[in-house]
């Protein structure tokens, strides 16, 4: 059995039925951030699709896949937002390897 | 009703749609549900005359099955028909589709014979058609009667583009639509309007016509220096050809129980069968080019079908509007029609 299932997306709403006050303020939330704004609906979707694959979220990644289709973004665009995400994580890792050489600096000969 | 139309509309109805009845009933139940036992026209504003199917392309998405090899045409008796129906209607915009209209022999023997008589009228071009040899000069001569180009491109870069309309259509487009800037279209200007329509590149619903006209205009211009002036946003219907496509794919029944669960109710008052009426070439009028498409001709309040010949506008204006579950195309999201979104 796997962890993930495809019905939970679409369920997301039941979250609310415990805590219904915190459901809404988030939800409420949620939709203000990806209105437009000084971004625009299509950029912040990019972005989303980007943190999604940062993430390994897979109900956000097929989500904001047919969400940036919906926005007017095409497949080129798409991937290159998934490559920030994947620069981004591992710049992150390879940033790391500064710390990695200061610990050999002072402990090796 | 040909066999074609039938098996069209026999795949959506077979449709198991979550929360739905299988069967065509359930977009009158959503009517109805809103307060509206049928829908009937408002006041009658475009007479769009489809002029046959004969493109010189053959798009994925086109729920008009045009291509080449289309050679259906309408005759010269039924352009004055039209012409004379014209002339009894409140219609005050003539809009001409296809297939490629600009291809047709009186195509602009009848722009003429609508500028005449006063009308706006709106030539619906799919761009590339104005780089053939008999087709040359037509951007001016559209310019000096103030037709309003309605053009086709899916998206402002090439991959959407050319995956919809073949490959090269991109670059094409993008020639033609530097023509209809030389000739004044694009520029702001009354009477030289150039409208861009977009269809998705694939299963998924238009996107926010406002935001995507905001982007294009700054990305056409910046990677093409082209202009354009407004930009209308339309779903794709789950009919003809796009229907091929969705079942080859595995698409159909997601997207139907997409722009299903996408009905927007404050889009009916805007559907465009309420004040468009759709000739076909052979005269036979419909609701809609979709609904020409499926054979579903528009009714007689007495149930007889009309035809241009004998078009009566006030027969039309009691008419029922023919309903069925591609009508969900229209009433999806932000609405969609000939003309763009229907919600603002």
């Amino acid at each position: 059995m796997s962890y993930y299932s495809e019905d939970h997306l679409p369920r997301f709403p039941e979250i609310g039925e415990a805590a219904p006050e915190l459901a809404r303020k988030f939800f409420d939330y949620y939709g203000s951030v990806f209105a437009d704004g000084a971004l625009t609906a299509r950029e912040k979707s990019l972005i989303a699709l980007a943190v999604a694959h940062a993430v390994q979220c897979p109900y956000c990644i097929d989500a904001y896949s047919a969400d940036c289709q919906e926005k007017g973004a095409d497949l080129d665009q798409m991937t290159e937002a998934v490559h920030v995400a994947c620069a981004i994580r591992g710049g992150a890792s390879l940033v790391h390897g500064i710390q990695m050489r200061d610990h050999s600096d002072k402990t090796g000969m | 009703m040909t066999r074609s139309a039938r098996n069209q509309l026999e795949q959506l109805d077979a449709l198991e749609i979550p929360g739905k009845a299988v069967d065509r009933a359930d977009f009158a139940a959503d009517l109805a549900a809103h307060g509206w036992d049928e829908i009937r026209p408002g006041r009658l504003e475009i007479f769009q005359i489809n002029l046959g199917r004969l493109c010189n392309m053959s798009c994925k998405h086109c729920h008009v099955d045009a291509g080449p090899d289309r050679i259906d045409q309408m005759d010269d008796e039924t352009i004055d028909l039209c012409l004379a129906a014209l002339d009894r209607s409140t219609a005050h915009t003539v809009d001409l589709t296809g297939g490629a209209p600009e291809l047709h022999p009186r195509f602009r023997d009848l722009v003429e014979g609508c500028v005449e008589r006063g009308k706006h009228v709106i030539d619906r071009c799919n761009l590339t058609v104005l780089l053939l040899e008999q087709t040359q000069g037509l951007p001016a001569w559209l310019a000096e009667r103030g037709v309003e180009v309605v053009a086709s491109l899916p998206h402002h870069r090439q991959r959407n583009t050319d995956a919809q309309r073949g490959t090269g259509a991109f670059h094409k487009s993008i020639a033609a639509l530097r023509l209809l800037n030389e000739a004044g279209y694009g520029r702001g200007e009354g009477g030289r309007i150039l409208t861009l329509m977009s269809n998705p590149a694939g299963a998924f619903l238009a996107g926010g016509q406002a935001s995507t006209e905001r982007e294009w205009k700054a990305a056409l211009e910046r990677e093409h220096g082209v202009t354009f002036d407004r930009l209308i946003a339309l779903n794709n219907m789950p009919i003809a050809r796009f229907q091929d496509w969705l079942v080859a794919t595995g698409n159909l029944q997601p997207y139907q129980t997409r722009l299903v669960q996408a009905f927007n109710p404050q889009a009916i008052p805007g559907v465009m069968c309420r004040n468009t009426l759709s000739v076909r070439w052979d005269g036979r009028i419909y609701d809609c080019d979709f609904n020409q498409m499926l054979d579903l001709e528009s009714l007689h309040p007495d149930e007889g079908l009309f035809h241009v010949r004998d078009f009566d506008q006030r027969r039309w204006d009691e008419h029922p509007v023919r309903t069925a579950r591609h009508c969900y195309g229209c009433t999806a999201g932000a609405g969609s029609s000939c003309g763009g979104a229907t919600v603002s």
